[in-house]
């Protein structure tokens, strides 16, 4: 498969710079999902690479040959849009050989592909359907076959499932992952949504306002994320973030924050020793807090839980502590009582220190 | 009267006014059109003087050469002009389906002869006709190629170019409007799957616009069939019988020649042809509201 690399590639609206120059290099046949709140350039990124969008500045590689000049059926990619992009006048089977029917192929040969793809999608019974003839989740699988049917080397997905309910999304991501395992094909895939980044990428590249905030492994980001916005952008629910400042009382050192001081131990004073700061910033996952009656008020956190959302195995406690909300995730069967100051254990290991002035993480 | 027949009667109530000025304005001139077209009719005469003939009016037009020769230079009149304007107005549409600079006061300076009154379009092109000072005429003998008998020999043709002038931007701005409700990003699919420019129009643009262009050219078509000023205008009718379409003769019967019923039964001809057409193009609507119905449901009945 053909190596994609993005050098510099900039879009601009008129004067609006819309995109600050992404590099980006995506590997063989890796699945690279484009991640970022609306407006962060995703979107128009992956239009760029199909050539929908013109390059303002900067540059595509494809196999390092520049085709930023190309006209998108010149650029071997297939694409799945958000809206499905059906052709309504033709059937499934017509609108999956559509590409391959512009090719001149063999006639036998567009009917094996069609009837291949469309049995891997369960569409065989449809194929004789137009699009107004089919559901949402249907429409959908007809879109990836018609991006299925063709040899192209590279997929482009811009937001595929965003316009499906919660049930099928999840069901239609499971098949995408599935599919994944078979089709060796370079796929870029654009979301808002971090759950299908986390769960479908080999990478995760997280955008914010036009630049890229992190790329790597879906662990990497989660575990080491480099600022405060990818730490806040992915897991659910989102990590805390809490004020503090750097104090030194007799030997020891504390993080100390508004109700709560916690006694840092030597590893987390390795991280602080070129530190410049007083004042940090601490990033606690839902999931990093423990709860623990007999916790030392120098390793906890006292929290008042206001409201406790049931999900099932999983109850997700919304809690303060003084003006700081803060979320805990924990089993459903710990006993936990609404509105008391409840003491929540925190291990130093997992706490993101980020340093406030510019949000970056302190490694 | 109990509140149920008043419920019941209340949307008939409201209906009422506007049936009776239709009853008044369409259908009694209509049903005395019918009625005259049976009897021997002289302006002269009041209709209850007249005598029925029964299909004599128009058993006479079906034999008359000269209703058979406006019948065909109708024909010949309504089928180019449309045909001609369906190509260009769409072909327009196609190339100026773009946004660029100035795009949109091109579109408004191609709609401008839609808006000028026929009988003022008329004057213009029989202006523009002149044989020898009008601007065709004027312009061929300076490069030099001599000039043409413009409203003689080349009646029929020279009115068939002024219909179109007046009438493409009709179709150009039915078809412009339908191009630019079509689904973007299914012409992006279509440009991603390999299709150039001309195949984008062939494969997904003109099939999507298919019904509101076929709706165009039948509206256009009725319209065709009842041209009347511009030519009235123009040519009246000549030379001889070459420009003298239906619409022309109906209304030279029942004032020069002075037979009504014959006129009458002449319009109802017309009205016969102008009926076909609106069935064709009725039919063709509920067509495709009975196929986006169909699909709609096939769609709910899976759902349960």
């Amino acid at each position: 498969m053909p190596k994609i690399r993005l050098d510099g590639l900039t879009k601009r609206y008129g004067n609006f710079e819309v995109l600050h120059g992404i590099d980006l290099e995506m590997d063989d046949a890796e699945f690279t999902v484009l991640v970022g709140p609306s407006g962060c350039g995703k979107s128009t990124t992956l239009r760029m690479i199909a050539g929908l969008e013109t390059v303002s500045d900067g540059e595509i590689y494809i196999n390092d040959k520049p085709i930023s000049h190309l006209e998108p059926k010149d650029r071997d990619l297939a694409m799945v849009f958000q809206d499905y992009a059906l052709y309504p006048h033709m059937d499934v089977a017509k609108n999956m050989s559509f590409a391959l029917r512009l090719q001149k192929r063999p006639r036998a040969e567009i009917d094996k592909k069609v009837h291949e793809v469309a049995e891997m999608l369960g569409l065989t019974e449809y194929l004789h359907r137009k699009p107004a003839e089919l559901s949402g989740g249907q429409r959908q699988r007809v879109a990836m076959g018609r991006a299925l049917t063709r040899d192209s080397s590279t997929f482009l997905f811009d937001e595929p499932l965003s316009n499906l309910d919660a049930k099928l999304r999840t069901q239609m991501r499971a098949e995408l992952a599935m599919m994944r395992q078979r089709v060796h094909k370079n796929m870029i895939y654009v979301t808002h949504d971090q759950i299908e980044a986390m769960t479908l990428a080999d990478r995760i590249v997280v955008m914010h306002d036009g630049h890229i905030q992190q790329e790597g492994k879906p662990e990497t980001l989660f575990k080491t994320p480099v600022n405060k916005f990818v730490a806040g952008f992915l897991g659910t629910p989102p990590m805390n973030f809490l004020d503090a400042v750097i104090e030194s009382k007799g030997d020891d050192t504390y993080l100390t924050g508004h109700n709560f001081s916690l006694r840092c131990d030597d590893a987390t004073l390795q991280r602080l020793t070129d530190y410049p700061l007083q004042e940090i910033c601490l990033g606690i996952r839902p999931s990093d807090l423990e709860y623990d009656a007999a916790a030392h008020a120098d390793e906890s956190l006292s929290l008042q839980v206001d409201i406790a959302e049931y999900i099932g195995a999983q109850s997700v406690l919304i809690s303060h502590s003084g003006e700081q909300k803060v979320m805990v995730e924990l089993k459903s069967d710990t006993p936990i009582t609404l509105g008391e100051e409840l003491n929540f254990r925190v291990s130093l290991e997992d706490i993101h220190l980020f340093n406030p002035s510019d949000d970056r993480a302190i490694p | 009267m109990s509140y149920s027949t008043i419920n019941r009667l209340t949307p008939y109530i409201f209906l009422a006014p506007a049936l009776v000025i239709m009853v008044i304005a369409l259908l009694y001139p209509l049903g005395y059109m019918v009625f005259g077209s049976f009897r021997d009719w002289d302006p002269s005469q009041s209709i209850g003087e007249t005598s029925f003939i029964g299909l004599g009016n128009y058993i006479s037009l079906w034999n008359d050469p000269n209703f058979h020769e406006s019948l065909i230079v109708t024909l010949k009149f309504a089928i180019t002009v449309v045909f001609v304007e369906m190509i260009v107005g769409v072909g327009l549409a196609l190339l100026l389906d773009r946004n660029l600079r100035g795009m949109s006061v091109l579109r408004t300076m191609f709609i401008l002869p839609m808006m000028i009154a026929p009988v003022v379009v008329g004057l213009i092109w029989r202006y523009m006709y002149h044989p020898s000072i009008g601007i065709f005429n004027q312009t061929l003998e300076k490069i030099g190629l001599g000039s043409v008998d413009w409203l003689g020999q080349h009646a029929l043709l020279s009115v068939i170019i002024a219909d179109i002038w007046q009438w493409t931007p009709f179709i150009f701005i039915l078809s412009l409007a339908a191009l630019q409700s079509l689904p973007r990003s299914a012409l992006e699919a279509a440009r991603i799957d390999g299709a150039s420019g001309w195949q984008q129009i062939i494969y997904i643009k003109i099939p999507l616009m298919m019904p509101v262009l076929i709706v165009t050219c039948l509206l256009r078509l009725i319209d065709a069939f009842k041209v009347l000023e511009v030519i009235l205008v123009m040519t009246e009718g000549g030379p001889g019988l070459s420009t003298e379409i239906l619409a022309l003769r109906i209304s030279r019967t029942a004032t020069e020649f002075r037979e009504l019923g014959v006129a009458a039964a002449m319009s109802n001809y017309l009205l016969m042809l102008l009926l076909i057409l609106t069935i064709i193009m009725l039919a063709f609507n509920k067509l495709q509201e009975m196929k986006a119905e169909r699909q709609r449901r096939a769609v709910e009945a899976e759902k349960g």
